[in-house]
């Protein structure tokens, strides 16, 4: 899928996306000549068919994780599936989960969880909360931060476009 | 319809496209092909039909492979229908999530193995999330996504034998050569297929359907299994037929494929593969026999260990 301004015959670049949480997606583009910008909006039959494929509008911020698509469509999931599935209270070091991507280059750190924030976690629904933790985990190692907190998650929330989570 | 003016056309834009479709989906091409690589051979077990005892021959035949210490993995590509969970003895211990993928549950004989049956909650269907009206516009590319990251986001580690478990419908065979062949210019397909059949009309023209899509797909290496080819008397060794249908060797002889195994009914089999405790090659029995002279075919069929040697 592109986009095209027809006055300045400009491919239009990429410039933001909004997940409202209604299985809609919001795509913002703008034409790098003129700056107009149109909004690509899909209904939920759209986005699904979109997403099915396994792929991000706008292009992927963080590494897929290893059977996201599965593990985040499944509607009916079996408890404790996988051995991350649970968190315990109290806050905990990220580091056991902590990946990269193949093509960053960063000093790794020892990334640990507020007791606010793993409360927090606590909130996502199970079945995709190991994923969501290491979404997190992956962005404070990105980042070079050592304690994830609210204040963080928020933060990752609003840069990656994982509204929701 | 004439234009008021020319506008150009998809083709035509060659700059840079940040959603990047095509890179995101070639990446998960390539994550398959970097796990397939691994992989000595990739084995399927497929019928077309339904109800034929392709997951029970499976899990025996992992089980059997195993035996004779070859590294096995199997995928248990019946979403819908899950069974190798339960029958390869998978079901019990979390999965682990690790930054290079899944690592898959350990079953009887060490066979590696995933399958829907560790992810959904016991005792009810699979299902999607997503608009609860038309799924069939959907569904179809979400499964197929799930067997692609059951294949790719496994760390399925250096194994002899990935057996790919295809569940019924002449599609899901297609589907399934669709998914490796796209992985790499060299149009990977399965090693061996080994399409199961019982001793019926029925099953047998499906069979021929599932046969002549495989051939024109290209695959190089089609072997039939004759399930449920009949039963022995106790302390008899005649085998008495099950069915009054045509039997696997007439099935082979009109379809133009190679029987590769008959595999008689046998009460312990079947109730110890449902528990979890496949036969395999074990023990003196007639299907432990059958089990054992299958493996070996399949360790000296294309991509297998002996001919490999």
């Amino acid at each position: 899928m592109k986009f095209l301004c027809i006055p300045c015959d400009e491919v239009m670049s990429f410039s933001d996306r909004d997940l409202p949480g209604d299985g809609t997606i919001t795509a913002l583009f703008r034409c790098g000549a003129c700056d107009r910008e149109m909004a690509m909006l899909t209904n939920p039959m759209e986005t699904q068919l979109v997403t099915s494929l396994g792929v991000e509008i706008g292009g992927r911020t963080v590494p897929e994780q290893p059977l996201q698509q599965t593990r985040s469509r499944l509607d009916t999931p079996r408890d404790n599936a996988f051995s991350d599935d649970e968190v315990s209270s109290g806050g905990g070091e990220g580091s056991s989960s902590v990946t990269s991507a193949p093509d960053h280059e960063f000093v790794r750190i020892r990334v640990t969880w507020s007791p606010e924030a793993t409360d927090r976690l606590g909130g996502v629904p199970r079945f995709v909360r190991g994923m969501v933790k290491r979404i997190y985990t992956d962005y404070a190692q990105e980042k070079q931060i050592e304690v994830i907190t609210p204040d963080v998650m928020d933060r990752a929330r609003s840069e990656l476009g994982l509204e929701g989570m | 319809m004439t234009r008021a003016r020319t506008v150009r056309g998809y083709a035509d834009l060659t700059g840079e496209v940040e959603s990047r479709i095509v890179e995101q989906i070639g990446e998960q091409h390539a994550r398959l092909a970097s796990r397939l690589s691994e992989v000595g051979a990739i084995i399927v077990i497929a019928s077309g039909k339904g109800g034929v005892g392709k997951s029970a021959v499976t899990a025996n035949l992992a089980v059997a492979l195993a035996a004779r210490g070859a590294r096995v993995g199997a995928v248990d590509a019946d979403l819908n229908g899950p069974s190798l969970g339960k029958m390869l003895g998978l079901l019990g211990s979390p999965l682990e999530d690790r930054p290079d993928g899944i690592v898959p549950a350990v079953g009887v004989a060490g066979v590696k193995g995933i399958s829907t049956d560790l992810l959904i909650e016991e005792g009810v269907p699979l299902r999607w999330k997503g608009p609860g009206h038309d799924q069939f516009v959907w569904q179809g590319v979400t499964e197929a996504v799930a067997l692609r990251e059951f294949i790719s986001d496994v760390v399925w580690g250096p194994i002899d034998y990935l057996i790919i478990d295809i569940p019924p419908g002449t599609d899901k065979i297609g589907r399934f050569l669709d998914l490796v062949s796209e992985v790499g210019p060299s149009h990977l397909q399965p090693d061996q297929v080994l399409l199961v059949t019982i001793p019926s009309e029925v099953a047998g023209a499906v069979v021929a359907r599932s046969a002549t899509q495989l051939l024109e797909g290209g695959v190089p290496c089609i072997g039939l299994i004759g399930n449920m080819a009949g039963y022995t008397q106790p302390g008899e060794d005649d085998l008495l037929p099950l069915f009054t249908g045509p039997s696997a060797g007439e099935i082979a002889d009109a379809v133009g494929l190679e029987l590769w195994s008959e595999i008689p009914f046998d009460p312990v089999l079947s109730s110890r593969t449902d528990r979890g405790d496949p036969v395999g090659a074990e023990g003196d029995s007639i299907v432990a026999q059958v089990f054992t002279d299958l493996a070996r075919r399949v360790e000296h069929g294309p991509g297998g260990r002996e001919e490999k040697k």
